[in-house]
């Protein structure tokens, strides 16, 4: 799945789309080929004509609001009659200055660096498991993969029960072995912690089944050659099948990045950015400002950072693991 | 394709059924009318009702009552509906967000559209206490509607288990902290029991008033534009908060959660609870044991804030619809009406008048606790509110959030709190 | 794997015997939350054997908001958005793939960037947007961000890549516009991975919920997940009973046709998953 080498092939070799000189056809014209030379200049049109549905929407949903929310960010927030007016880096500074704001973007990096990780090994060791020749491995496949199905909301609900201090199903199992009630999700210490786990029972069984897909695409031969040479097993994973899942831990890494950017739903039924903000996440933040407290300019002034912090990593994907990839 | 052929009469019928229709929708006034659910038992039932009923006596007006959520989640969809243009007319709303609305320019007095004599002594008919948090500038910008104040809620079996007399409730502080010492069960390292539980999650500010009335103190000035949590008095509020579950060990540690407080009371977890009003027929209907309602215990003094909804007018209201709305507003508290709601959830019924309505006497007389928060009314304060009120509140809440966790000391939390404050509030005091 | 590696038998018991306890680690959470929903309110915080079932809590949940409503808002919603994706993505992914025109490279990169920059993180000004247009409080409003969907796009391309160029040709030389090329040929061949994109799409946008959240304000528009959080906020006294029948209720539809077509469910994911 090299995006950037895939683009840098260039020319698949398409000839062109052969046409009759006619400008004016209008917009869903095309008429059948016809001997002669290709005319370049149709291919180019037809392309355009295709990809702009698509573009439109994308210009006015996804690029639109991304220079907009730039732009928003050097403003100050209209309020009731008050028009916006031009701040140049005021709202910058106020972000540097507000504690809150650092806290969420602190939040969020540890939380990506704590699921992130997690959720992809256990999601490969869920694969090799179910891969191999256990008993009951359909129902391991089902449990593994349920969670995936449902809402977060629902999700968010149900580990909000387990969680509840003295007679949570959490609490309630640890009394079993003696372990005192623990006020989970009000605790500052434990709260991110659980948001995690939350978040990782969600996602681990998705990513199983892209790396399901991978080892079963594995030719058997490259295990037996290696048991042939006296390998042990750790040694095969490690030498041979982790290597050559990276292309789906590439994909499963993306995946697993933005959705920890992106999915707040668990904070906001959980707990609500509490207490006193340890689950405060970044869009959480952002939320907070701009339909809470309606500050618009602020809420556009930390967009504009979770913006750069996407860009970067996906930057750093691209160039940096690209290079480490081994295809087939 | 073929199309039958159009008969001569079609137009003639097409016509009448448009002016029937037209003259159908001119008569009829549709008032869109946003509510939150803060408190359990069946009030989407309840206010559906009440709208059902309201049509049938006027049939020319209709109302149609949408169900938002939490105060917090009704607020922003209904500010959301009103700056995208399409505001609801009616909203009930925590009457705390009175200055933000004002702010947003999204409200309308209602003195404006009191012409009768008889309107005029409607809108006097209300608690004074409960106006408190209503008007301000002169004008009266919400109808109290949903109101209610802080109660003691307490577990009468636990009491006599522990030896106690399970009638009297603990009156002062002192009195909590030693009765509390007696009710708390522990079985070796875990703790089957608290004494008291006093949430702090969602609005811990409110719960916090309860203490801080009894210490005489007020956190802000009635015009909403300077807060005083760094007072002596406040700090001390906290700290005795802070002490119940840190040094005397009968009131569960770190941030109690709001929601689940009433279930933690009947599953027994807490022989004593702090919540609203409000959940007062939950409680009765679910508590598996005999319970109590006391007023807060007192310190230096005593009393509660109020808290709860009023009925707001959006702006951009036409004067028919907003005749209708009156009309609404005016027949969901008649004293009748007003009973009747208090009955039904346990909010206190906003008017005095209501409480003199047979109904209402009837079932104070069967149920005692019911008058708890009516009698603490002459005691209570106004809730905190401000402009700004979302920002300034939550500085607030996540200092006390911050104390109850003991990240940070009582006098800390309040300090950097007011700091908060004083900023946001800057634009306010020029 | 392979079969020449074979655990000694005390090291496969203890294997079997750790990835059936992650398993059962896994549904414990789910399977309390059915047991909470069977049994009335008193037994939800006690787990006892021989608790009275009841579907009390299913019916509460049902009549104390209009959940029926709010599933056929999920379903237009998922619908809508479903069948725009197609459209649009399919034309985008053949342009891609078999058209060379001037800007496909920078096109595509500009395309590539949704998919790191999700329509969800822009929610302010999506919202000023859709506040510009009128639509705040409908369901086009909710699905309009998603319908051109990068990873779709990006999906289609790749599979359209692989039809063997011998056919696209043939099938010009006998006379088909490229619209029909596009139909009859690179469509049928790559049903598969329609299929695998459709489920991923429906679940997604099923269970999507901070946009339609902002975007929504009345029962007309929400969908479930909004609608099952509103019912649940924690204001009112939480009957965890009602809730977990409630959150099962709406998760419901997905988790039954997860359950009958595990087989194509799983398959499809695989087939869409990139190698």
């Amino acid at each position: 799945m090299s995006v950037a080498r895939d683009i840098s092939r260039g020319s698949d070799g398409e000839a062109g789309q052969p046409l009759s000189p006619s400008p004016a056809a209008g917009v869903a014209r095309f008429i059948s080929p016809r001997r002669g030379r290709p005319r370049r200049w149709a291919t180019h049109i037809n392309g355009w004509l295709l990809l702009l549905p698509a573009a439109i929407m994308l210009a006015v949903f996804t690029h639109y609001p991304t220079v907009a929310t730039i732009i928003d960010s050097f403003f100050s927030t209209p309020k009731g009659a008050r028009p916006a007016v031009f701040v140049g880096l005021d709202n910058y500074q106020a972000m540097i200055e507000d504690p809150i704001f650092w806290r969420a973007l602190n939040n969020n990096i540890i939380y990506a660096l704590a699921t992130i990780p997690l959720t992809i090994a256990l999601s490969m060791t869920m694969a090799v498991v179910v891969n191999g020749k256990i008993q009951g491995r359909a129902f391991m496949r089902l449990s593994f993969f349920t969670p995936t199905v449902l809402p977060m909301i629902a999700v968010a609900n149900i580990w909000l029960f387990f969680y509840s201090p003295g007679y949570g199903l959490i609490d309630q199992v640890l009394g079993l072995f003696g372990v005192p009630a623990h006020n989970w999700l009000g605790n500052e210490h434990t709260a991110l912690g659980c948001l995690i786990v939350v978040a990782i029972w969600k996602d681990a069984g998705f990513f199983m089944i892209f790396y399901l897909a991978a080892l079963q695409q594995m030719s058997p031969a490259l295990g037996e050659a290696a048991a042939l040479e006296g390998a042990s097993r750790w040694y095969f994973f490690r030498r041979v099948t982790f290597p050559l899942l990276m292309p789906t831990t590439l994909f499963v890494l993306i995946n697993a990045i933005i959705n920890s950017f992106r999915l707040i739903d668990h904070v906001v039924v959980m707990t609500r950015g509490g207490p006193n903000n340890t689950t405060a996440l970044l869009l959480f933040y952002i939320y907070e400002i701009g339909f809470k407290f309606w500050d618009t300019a602020f809420a556009a002034t930390l967009t504009v950072v979770l913006l750069a912090l996407l860009a970067i990593l996906a930057l750093g994907q691209f160039v940096f693991l690209d290079r480490r990839i081994h295809y087939q | 394709m073929r199309y039958p052929k159009m008969k001569w009469q079609a137009p003639i019928v097409g016509a009448a059924v448009l002016a029937l229709a037209s003259t159908a929708m001119a008569a009829d006034v549709e008032l869109s009318f946003y509510y939150p659910v803060a408190v359990g038992g069946p009030i989407t039932k309840i206010i559906d009702g009440y709208a059902a009923d309201f049509e049938k006596e006027n049939p020319s007006i209709k109302v149609k009552a949408i169900y938002a959520g939490t105060y917090q989640d009704t607020l922003v969809k209904a500010l959301t509906a009103f700056k995208s243009g399409e505001p609801p007319d009616i909203a009930v709303l925590l009457s705390t967000d009175m200055f933000t609305l004002i702010d947003e320019d999204a409200v309308m007095p209602f003195d404006g559209l009191l012409k009768s004599e008889a309107d005029k002594s409607w809108a006097k008919g209300f608690y004074p206490a409960f106006m408190e948090n209503s008007q301000t500038g002169g004008k009266t910008w919400g109808i109290p509607f949903q109101r209610s104040t802080i109660v003691m809620y307490w577990n009468k079996d636990a009491f006599k288990a522990a030896g106690l007399n399970p009638d009297k409730a603990p009156d002062t502080w002192d009195e909590l902290v030693t009765d509390g010492r007696k009710l708390t069960k522990r079985d070796g390292n875990n703790v089957s029991q608290w004494g008291v539980q006093i949430p702090s999650t969602g609005f811990p500010y409110w719960l916090f008033q309860g203490i801080t009335t009894a210490n005489k103190v007020r956190l802000m000035n009635q015009a909403g534009t300077e807060t005083y949590f760094d007072k002596p008095a406040v700090i001390e509020a906290l700290q005795y908060w802070v002490d119940l579950s840190r040094k005397e060990k009968i009131h569960p540690p770190g941030v109690v959660e709001w929601g689940t407080t009433p279930k933690d009371f009947f599953e027994r977890k807490t022989a004593i609870m702090w919540t609203t009003t409000g959940n007062l027929t939950n409680v009765k209907a679910n508590a598996p044991f005999p319970f109590g309602v006391a007023m807060l215990p007192a310190h230096t003094g005593r009393g509660s804030p109020t808290g709860g909804g009023n009925f707001y007018f959006f702006k951009k209201m036409s004067a028919e619809k907003s005749a209708a709305a009156l009309k609404f507003v005016k027949w969901m508290t008649t004293p009748e009406r007003a009973a009747d709601w208090g009955i039904k959830t346990g909010y206190v019924a906003v008017r005095p008048d209501a409480w003199e309505t047979p109904v209402m006497k009837k079932y104070v007389a069967d149920f005692p606790p019911a008058a708890v928060a009516r009698d603490q009314l002459k005691y209570s304060v106004a809730e905190l509110s401000t402009h700004e009120n979302q920002r300034v509140t939550k500085a607030l809440n996540d200092g006390l959030q911050a104390a109850l966790n003991g990240t940070k000391t009582p006098e800390q939390a309040m300090k950097d709190a007011q700091q908060e404050a004083a900023r946001i509030l800057r634009s306010y005091n020029k | 794997m392979n079969p020449l590696y074979q655990p000694g038998r005390l090291s496969a018991a203890l294997e079997t015997a750790g990835a059936w306890c992650l398993a059962v680690l896994w549904i414990l959470p789910l399977a309390y939350a059915l047991w909470a929903s069977i049994h009335p309110s008193a037994y939800s915080a006690h787990f006892v054997v021989d608790a009275p079932v009841t579907a009390e809590n299913f019916v509460k949940a049902w009549n104390a908001a209009p959940f029926s409503r709010y599933f056929l808002n999920t379903f237009l919603l998922v619908t809508m958005i479903l069948a725009a994706q197609l459209v649009l993505c399919t034309l985008a992914a053949y342009a891609f793939a078999r058209f060379e025109f001037y800007g496909r490279e920078l096109a595509f990169i500009l395309v590539l960037l949704q998919l790191m920059i999700m329509p969800d993180v822009l929610i302010v000004e999506n919202y000023r947007t859709m506040t510009a247009l009128g639509i705040v409080d409908t369901i086009p409003a909710i699905g309009l961000p998603y319908m051109a969907s990068a990873f779709g796009i990006f999906l289609l391309r790749q599979t359209f890549k692989t039809v063997p160029r011998e056919l696209d040709e043939a099938a010009r030389v006998e006379g088909a516009n490229p619209l029909q090329v596009l139909l009859k040929l690179y469509v049928p061949l790559a049903k598969p991975v329609y299929i695998a994109y459709g489920l991923v799409s429906v679940s997604y946008h099923w269970n999507n919920f901070l946009w339609p959240l902002i975007v929504t304000n009345s029962v007309n528009t929400r969908p479930l997940t909004v609608g099952l959080q509103i019912f649940a906020s924690s204001d009112q006294g939480i009957d965890w009973s009602v809730i977990t029948a409630a959150t099962l209720m709406t998760s419901a539809p997905l988790l039954i046709a997860f359950l009958l077509f595990q087989r194509q469910f799983v398959q499809s994911f695989m087939r869409a998953g990139i190698r």
